[in-house]
């Protein structure tokens, strides 16, 4: 007889319509073990986890939960089996409390003891190092904290098998070293834990065992002391791969857009850029880091003339042309005097592509005004869909087949291709490769390059600070709005960053 | 005991082929049928000579059938006025209330230039009918844009409105004989030649088919509309100026259902009555989604629906049958193609013997 494992799958199969997500797994973790689960996009890992969270119910295979057979039909039975899953986008009520959260939705009996609920959740912080105030009411936690509740909701609810699911996509280096103190405390008490996650640095730092999908399939798991990221990602892509972003130095770096003294506001009146300046230069990626709703959203809108400007100037000087206001605008004569916009949001498709639409209606985003008559001319985006269908190597059935049904990748590289294909002089790009797979994401960086290379300013918006140190010329901070430093990407460290993200000039606050 | 697998599991399916879809939906059709033959047993009338009846009252004579027509015309009519407007996402229930104030506009100009020439006073009635129609929409669509308010709420409260200032003029400044509280007939130059039999609004609403096909599939309008239906933030991105589509839109769909309201006092009523729109601004949502917002299908929808509502009356007269049957049999034919959609996307999944074996 084997040993028993904490939890273990045998032949899972799962299916979508014809897609199959998951292909006859054999997976288990161990008591005290961090797996780190590792694919690219699409290859199955979310899908995989959902099942032992009692979201999804498995076509073919079994589940054993300490060696005994059980079947999870909701999260509640999810939790029956000591399962929790931490999901990536939070799902807690942001008038209540921490300490509410975490009873949220279990069947006690008589009436409610926020008491008792709160002292077992500081019993529940202090036993693996959490930092919550049960107290505080989640609208005014951070996301670090956010996440924390989760975490502790899962724990609260006595989960010994905990799933993340790409819990470091939204924090700081700071936070994320936080969190891998507490996933540590966790496997020390004897937990098992499955972390989803795309970066490699991380794998390496936090996990015992890697199980690597592939497609749907599970390709090996391997032992992290015994592995290295390049051999993790031969295995996850199926080939060689080259992690290598070919940053050149600027050439000839001129002044294209001279921003100074930028505030906007939002429509409840909040300043959401207070003060902002900057000067992005034509030849050089210009990166642009921050927590996450730090203002580089409203930034991006304020120079595409889609956000209303309170006061600041915006001078814009194409190669050989005479600087021009942008500010007072409208965004199409923004867009067709040569600044591009490719803003990948949460949904990916919200802003800036129709989903029900081919890739030709969506070509047709940036044209369907131009040219006389009633009429949208459907000639020219048809030849640009094909165009950059075969360019970007687009997997579609077709230049009409919906977009929306395109996966992330595909979905992504429509965006950009077509914001690249209006040959900008300014590119302004924001998370262009969110929740991109490595090979993908690579193809984007290169794509950036190469426009760096002709000379345009691009600005690139990521979360990834490992990216932005490897791709960017300069990086600019932004800070609650407003600018908290702009430094020399090849003379920068990750904690420094870290630091201009959380104050304004990277003080330490007390 | 575990291996308790749900009874039926649902996935997702995708392109399915067309032919199939066609299946299903025509088979939904069939089923409400039946189930309608099962409404007839129950308050015992033979149900098939029941559905006879129907088809009989319908089309059995020439008169039927140009009633059935004439009754589609502002069906049609309508349907094609909020086709652009639901491609939007902006729902505008306020067709009732477009149209009975496109007929109030009409008919001012019917009751007081009564000694125009035929040809000048229907045209001037026509563009009144557009005019004031599409005001009437317009106005909540402001609001919409500027404030952001509901336009479900306000263009059906526009409805009562409507109604209410022709149920006044009908009954005070253009009442008729004092007390009647009804408007005299039209005057014979305000009301709309007849072609085969029918006021020649079948021509209008049949070239305005084509045009809104046109309108949705073809034009910058039309492609603004459906990139605005699907987000308004790729809207605002591509350059977009959205508060002026949802005006425009609002508008053009309240002068089509403006035309309506002149088409219905200067074709078919030949007078003004305070309930002239008489349900088809809300009928016309039914044949708008039966039709799936495609301008050809809702011909056939429009056809059907009024031979159901012609064919009651003979149900009536014929079998003792209550009239209001037929728009039961109207529900369970929305509701079952409609239902319908939910077997085109989704594949069911019942739990086999085959996996007992595996608890």
């Amino acid at each position: 007889m084997d040993k028993v494992h904490a939890v273990e799958l045998k032949g899972v199969t799962k299916s979508f319509g014809s897609n199959m997500a998951n292909k006859n797994i054999d997976l288990f973790v161990d008591k005290g073990e961090i797996m780190a689960l590792l694919g690219e996009n699409g290859s199955g890992k979310t899908t995989l986890m959902n099942i032992l969270a009692g979201i999804y119910l498995p076509d073919e295979g079994r589940v054993f939960v300490d060696g005994k057979e059980v079947t999870i039909r909701s999260p509640k039975d999810a939790f029956d089996n000591r399962i929790g899953m931490i999901h990536q986008h939070f799902k807690l009520v942001d008038v209540f409390t921490a300490a509410e959260n975490v009873v949220l939705g279990l069947e006690g009996t008589g009436r409610l003891d926020l008491k008792a609920a709160s002292s077992k959740v500081r019993e529940i912080s202090r036993k693996y190092g959490f930092d919550i105030d049960p107290d505080k009411k989640v609208y005014e936690m951070s996301v670090s904290e956010k996440q924390t509740v989760e975490i502790i909701k899962v724990l609260y609810r006595g989960a010994d098998i905990l799933i993340l699911d790409e819990p470091t996509a939204v924090l700081t280096p700071q936070e994320i070293e936080k969190l891998f103190a507490v996933m540590r405390a966790m496997r020390r008490d004897g937990k098992s834990i499955i972390i989803i996650t795309h970066k490699l640095n991380e794998v390496m730092a936090v996990s015992d065992v890697v199980a690597v999908l592939r497609k749907g399939e599970h390709i090996g798991t391997v032992r992290t002391s015994e592995t290295s990221p390049q051999a993790l990602t031969e295995m996850m892509v199926g080939r060689k791969v080259e992690l290598n972003i070919g940053r050149k130095d600027p050439v000839d770096p001129k002044p294209r857009l001279t921003i100074a003294g930028l505030t906007v506001r939002d429509s409840e009146g909040v300043k959401k850029l207070d003060d902002v300046g900057f000067i992005a230069f034509g030849g050089e990626i210009l990166g642009i880091a921050g927590i996450a709703g730090s203002g580089q959203k409203e930034l991006l809108e304020a120079v595409a003339g889609l956000r209303k400007i309170e006061s600041g100037s915006i001078i814009y000087t194409p190669e050989g042309k005479a600087p021009a206001e942008l500010v007072g605008k409208t965004p199409m004569e923004i867009k067709d005097a040569g600044v591009a916009l490719a803003f990948v949001p949460e949904d990916r498709l919200g802003m800036g592509l129709v989903g029900g639409m081919g890739m030709t209606g969506n070509m047709l985003l940036r044209s369907w005004h131009k040219g006389k008559g009633i009429f949208v001319d459907r000639k020219a985006p048809e030849k640009l869909a094909a165009d950059v269908m075969e360019r970007l190597e687009v997997v579609t059935p077709g230049i009409y087949y919906p977009v929306r049904k395109l996966s992330g990748g595909n979905v992504q590289k429509v965006l950009v291709g077509r914001e690249i294909a209006s040959s900008p002089s300014v590119l302004m790009s924001a998370y262009a490769v969110r929740g991109l797979d490595i090979n993908t994401s690579y193809t984007i960086y290169n794509l950036m390059c190469q426009q760096k290379e002709k000379g345009v300013a691009v600005i690139f918006v990521g979360e990834d600070l490992d990216v932005l140190l490897e791709l960017c010329d300069r990086i600019l901070v932004l800070c609650g709005g407003k600018v908290s430093g702009v430094v020399d990407a090849r003379n920068v460290t990750k904690e420094q960053l870290g630091l201009l993200m959380t104050s304004v000039g990277g003080k330490e606050e007390n | 005991m575990h291996g308790k697998t749900p009874f039926v599991r649902l996935t997702k399916r995708e392109n399915m082929p067309k032919g199939k879809v066609w299946m299903i939906r025509f088979g939904s059709f069939i089923f409400a049928l039946l189930i309608g033959m099962v409404i007839f047993a129950v308050i015992g009338a033979k149900p098939l000579s029941a559905y006879g009846s129907i088809i009989q009252g319908a089309l059995g004579r020439r008169t039927g059938i140009r009633q059935v027509v004439r009754d589609a015309i502002p069906l049609l009519g309508t349907a094609l006025a909020l086709a652009p407007c639901f491609k939007m996402r902006y729902w505008n229930i306020g067709g009732e209330g477009q149209i009975t104030m496109g007929a109030v506009a009409a008919t001012f100009f019917a009751v007081h230039f009564k000694n125009m020439p035929a040809v000048a006073l229907l045209l001037i009635m026509a563009v009144a009918g557009i005019v004031l129609g599409s005001v009437w929409a317009l106005i909540p669509a402001i609001f919409k844009s500027r404030w952001g308010t509901n336009e479900t709420l306000f263009t059906l409260m526009m409805n009562y409105i409507a109604i209410g200032i022709a149920a006044w003029l009908v009954g005070g400044p253009w009442e008729g004989k004092p007390g009647s509280q009804i408007m005299p007939v039209f005057t014979s130059n305000a009301i709309l030649p007849k072609v085969m039999g029918v006021n020649c609004g079948w021509i209008v609403v049949l070239v305005l088919t084509v045009l809104v096909f046109v309108y949705m599939r073809y034009t910058k309008h039309g492609y603004e509309v459906h990139v605005l239906g699907e987000s308004e933030n790729t809207a605002r991105y591509a350059g977009m100026n959205v508060p002026k589509i949802i005006k425009r839109t609002a508008a053009l769909s309240g002068a089509i259902c403006g035309l309506v309201g002149f088409m219905v006092v200067s074709g078919s009523d030949g007078t003004l009555y305070s309930d002239v729109a008489g349900g088809a601004g809300f009928t016309a949502i039914t044949v708008c989604w039966l039709a799936q917002l495609n301008p050809f299908a809702m011909i056939v929808i429009a056809l059907m629906l009024s031979v159901l509502s012609k064919g009651a009356s003979t149900l009536q007269s014929a079998m003792g049958i209550p009239a209001s049957i037929t728009d039961i049999l109207t529900g369970i034919i929305l509701l079952s193609m409609l239902g319908c959609e939910f077997f085109i996307n989704y594949k069911m999944h019942f739990r086999k013997s085959a996996e007992k074996e595996a608890a």
